[in-house]
């Protein structure tokens, strides 16, 4: 029973997808709703995506150099480890876990909010497709998305030289040097990759429970509580995926 | 005019609307009445194309609603201006952006002609000064004017109303009742309204529709109302002593 649930829900998903792009709304409407997306969810993630990058970034480099007892392995590997791992996940993946949370509840409950308040019944009987209109702008302004992950990359590593030069761990060249070591330029592709995909999935599994969500306030908690998990499952297994097919 | 035939509406076992028929006139304020859990609000929302029926037929002036495709409705739908109970305002938007709305979807009426529309509809539901206030400032009352100036700027043949005064206080809920009723006869639209307001049953009820447990139980004008002697219409609009006492006067001055 709970299987077949699963999969109602799944293919409710999908069907969700094709009346994205169904009816568009008017793009003297739409231009607008563009501008405010971009603003709730790219703009206003970069604060709290810049604090975490940095530190965390500070922190891969401090553990690197806190691990490395023996004195044959060269202090390159600070900036060696601080690249790969802000660069291939700890950027794409875990802010992006970050922001299913942060952007993630927003999108369920502004959307889940509507629907309680029945803004999204009034969106339907005048005869506007709602999903267009509500979710489109949102996938549109996650195509930015890139973007923001990139400042994380270009944080997370300076937030490791920081730590590593100014803590003490290593000099500013032995970072650098490390930091440009054995470079292969398809892990940044590889990442954006990932980043794209993990937008189109936070643009709209939240969506689709805010969308479908039934009952009253509370409902709207739990929802987006759900469409976290879900959030998070789906881009936790979409990595694997991907990493298997593009790094193996 | 709207004409409904026999129409059925089921869900999972719970047969909800049972083969309901009636005519709901252009020009007249149409009151669909009943009890909790009669079927009234899933009568409405079959109307409106939220639900669709199991059996019958849905007629907007001749134009078979039931068999149209996804695109048709949409299309008629921007025919419908609809009072929702809650007011359903967009909260992100002032009282003029959420009027302006329907005229920004489906027109191309330029700035100032989709502005002088907007003031002008403001105007009519007695709002002057609200144009640049969000929902949350202003009164339960004027939020539902904002939803009737919303649901009539773009020129609808039907306007349908649920619960247009619930949380309202009496004299408000007056005013509102009696907005739809000039509204309705001023622009010669189809009004429907989904009530269990015996108030604005005796104010403006010109054709009543009661339903009872999914079947219509009666139908019928506010004088029929008072006059009839339906067991069912009279348990429920009765009930009160304050009615039943209006109701003894009534047939007092009718002899």
């Amino acid at each position: 029973m709970m299987l077949v649930r699963y999969l109602s829900q799944i293919g409710r998903y999908f069907l969700m997808w094709k009346d994205i792009f169904r009816k568009p709304t008017k793009w003297k409407v739409m231009k607008g709703l563009l501008i405010k997306e971009i603003d709730d969810l790219i703009i206003g993630s970069l604060g709290i995506v810049a604090f975490i990058s940095f530190f965390v970034g500070g922190v891969v480099a401090i553990q690197t150099a806190l691990n490395l007892t023996n004195p044959l392995i060269p202090k390159t590997l600070i900036g060696f480890a601080t690249r790969q791992s802000v660069l291939l996940e700890f950027a794409p993946t875990f802010i992006s876990i970050v922001m299913a949370g942060k952007m993630g509840s927003f999108i369920t409950s502004s959307i889940g909010t509507m629907r309680v308040t029945e803004q999204i019944d009034a969106l339907e009987v005048m005869g506007v497709n709602a999903v267009n209109y509500l979710v489109f702008p949102k996938l549109m302004a996650l195509l930015l998305y890139p973007f923001v992950i990139g400042i994380a990359m270009f944080l997370g590593m300076l937030g490791g030289w920081m730590a590593g030069v100014y803590g003490g761990f290593t000099s500013s060249e032995n970072f650098i040097a490390g930091l440009q070591n054995e470079f292969v330029p398809f892990h940044i592709a590889y990442a954006f990759i990932k980043t794209f995909l993990f937008a189109l999935l936070l643009a709209t599994i939240p969506s689709f429970h805010g969308f479908y969500m039934k009952g009253g306030a509370l409902e709207v908690g739990k929802a987006s509580t759900v469409a976290f998990v879900w959030t998070s499952v789906t881009i936790i297994l979409v990595n694997y995926i991907i990493t298997q097919l593009l790094l193996t | 005019m709207i004409e409904i035939k026999n129409i059925e509406k089921s869900f999972g076992e719970n047969k909800v609307l049972k083969g309901i028929s009636s005519v709901f006139e252009t020009g007249k304020t149409n009151l669909i009445i009943g009890q909790s859990g009669s079927g009234k609000t899933v009568l409405l929302k079959t109307l409106l194309g939220i639900h669709t029926p199991d059996a019958g037929t849905i007629e907007f002036d001749g134009r078979n609603y039931t068999t149209f495709s996804r695109d048709e409705k949409s299309a008629l739908r921007t025919e419908i201006g609809m009072v929702f109970q809650g007011s359903a305002l967009f909260d992100s938007m002032t009282v003029a952006q959420n009027v302006a709305f329907p005229l920004k979807m489906f027109t191309n009426n330029s700035r100032s002609e989709i502005n002088d529309r907007v003031d002008f509809v403001l105007k009519r539901v007695n709002l002057i000064d609200a144009h640049h206030k969000l929902p949350s400032e202003i009164s339960g009352g004027m939020q539902k004017r904002v939803a009737i100036a919303r649901a009539i700027v773009n020129k609808p043949q039907y306007l349908f109303c649920d619960e247009p005064n619930s949380g309202l206080d009496p004299n408000t809920s007056t005013l509102i009742d009696n907005l739809i009723k000039e509204i309705t006869e001023e622009y010669n639209i189809t009004t429907v309204i989904n009530t269990h307001d015996m108030n604005s049953v005796m104010e403006i009820g010109d054709n009543i529709l009661f339903l009872k447990n999914g079947v219509k139980a009666w139908q019928g004008n506010k004088d029929e109302m008072f006059t009839t002697e339906n067991e069912a219409v009279v348990e429920f609009v009765y009930s009160s002593n304050l009615f039943k006492k209006v109701r003894e006067a009534y047939l007092k001055d009718l002899k």
